[in-house]
């Protein structure tokens, strides 16, 4: 099992999905599609057409920063954090 | 149970709801809903007296927001808003109408969905993106948005849909086929004769009591038409410019429309010498008379976009105006005078109106 870490923002529109949450996963692709199980519709949230993660957000599998076919091992830390923005 | 007046209010920062009487006196706010979402239209569906607020977010996309309990509670969903993984990606909604059990969005870039079961889900009325025209749609300022829909209230087969930049559409087979609506419509920033196409409607609305006369607000001009937007009569000349967004029909008048004209395309796009009026015509666009007792009378550099105008059904009709800015006026009698509904709020995308029963 990987775990994963929401940003307060992606909690805030999936009340009740635990930080961390727990996600059997190989990849990145299936991580996502494991969250949608748990939180349908977050899926939407985070990837777009191509498929490919939404250009504001990042996800880092122990750090790193990933794509959809980055590799997700037994005990990874995987963030989901959208990017830092300015203005008002 | 007594009847009220919501304001359903969409803003850069999610959505507010402003509760009122039917006196339409005084006002409290409630909000912000939808939060992290810029909101580009509130609708409320009569037919189950559902919320639905559009919108999209930089992070997470384009989304349908839902409450059931006027706005207490909310979900979101996006399933199925999407032109698929080859793209383009979708994102934002600009539009939701409710008809006959139905939901419509419209969204960008610019493209019609449906939904049966209230927003939760949507597919993509392919028809519409699948006009000959469409390699040829080009994005305005504001982007390439489906902005506008209008259900005919007599015939769900029969829509118009309008996209800035690229003009009005009409369909009578439930947005299977759709032919262009621009005829008699300037186009001034093309060379030579009007084309088919390219027109940037600002807004459409279909007048009370029947299914032919359309009132527009366009780039280049005010027009209307009598013959369901086959064709349309410029009713410009009265109004001090030819420029604006909003367009509102009376509720029961066909012959009554509300508009708020802004200096100049080319110009700041703010109210003619900062005096904001609101134009309202009593005879079908013939003549216009200027509304503004209330309004700031001067040093009034406001813009009011186009979902940002909302007629209620009360009589005398309630009239509502969201500036850019985050001022909302409210007029209880057709325009005649206005008061400062709210005046603080984020910059007002969209206003509409309900009466329910609360």
């Amino acid at each position: 099992m990987a775990e994963v870490l929401l940003s307060r923002a992606l909690l805030a529109l999936f009340p009740g999905v635990p930080r961390p949450v727990a996600v059997e996963a190989t990849s990145v692709r299936e991580l996502i599609e494991a969250l949608d199980r748990i939180a349908p519709g977050i899926a939407d949230r985070l990837t777009t057409a191509g498929p490919s993660i939404r250009e504001h957000i990042n996800v880092f599998v122990d750090g790193d920063l990933a794509g959809l076919d980055t590799p997700v091992q037994p005990g990874s830390t995987v963030h989901v954090i959208p990017a830092v923005s300015g203005g008002a | 149970m007594s009847r009220a007046v919501e304001l359903l209010i969409g803003t850069r920062k999610g959505a507010f709801i402003l509760d009122g009487e039917p006196s339409r006196r005084s006002w409290s706010i409630r909000g912000p809903f939808c939060e992290g979402f810029s909101i580009h239209d509130v609708s409320y569906d009569r037919s189950d007296g559902a919320i639905l607020a559009g919108g999209g977010s930089p992070w997470f996309g384009p989304a349908v927001w839902r409450s059931d309990d006027l706005g207490s509670t909310w979900t979101h969903s996006s399933a199925g808003l999407t032109y698929g993984d080859a793209g383009p990606s979708l994102t934002k909604v600009w539009n939701l109408t409710a008809a006959a059990g139905t939901v419509y969005a419209g969204v960008e870039p610019a493209g019609l969905f449906r939904s049966e079961d209230g927003g939760r889900t949507w597919t993509h009325v392919e028809g519409l993106r699948a006009h000959p025209s469409r390699p040829e749609w080009q994005a305005g300022n504001g982007g390439l948005i489906c902005h506008t829909i209008i259900a005919d209230p007599a015939d769900a087969a029969h829509l118009w849909v309008g996209i800035s930049s690229v003009g009005v559409f009409e369909t009578r087979d439930g947005g299977a086929t759709w032919s262009t609506r621009n005829q008699g419509v300037r186009a001034d920033f093309y060379p030579g004769p009007a084309p088919e196409f390219g027109q940037c409607v600002h807004k459409l609305a279909l007048a009370a009591g029947g299914s032919s006369t359309l009132y527009q607000q366009n780039h280049c001009g005010v027009y209307r038409s009598d013959d369901a937007g086959s064709t349309w009569t410029e009713i410009t000349p009265g109004l001090p410019s030819d420029f604006g967004f909003p367009i509102g029909v009376h509720p029961r008048d066909p012959g009554t429309a509300w508009v708020m004209p802004l200096n100049g395309a080319d110009k700041g796009r703010f109210a003619p010498d900062a005096k904001p009026a609101v134009w309202r015509t009593r005879d079908r666009g013939a003549s216009w008379t200027r509304l503004d007792r209330g309004l700031p009378p001067r040093d009034g550099y406001i813009s009011v976009l186009r979902e940002a105008m909302a007629v209620d059904d009360l009589e005398p009709a309630g009239v509502y105006v969201g500036t850019s800015t985050g001022q909302l006026y409210g007029s209880a009698d057709e325009g005649e005078t206005w008061t400062v509904v709210a005046e603080n709020l984020p910059p007002i995308a969209s206003v509409d109106v309900a009466i329910v029963e609360r």
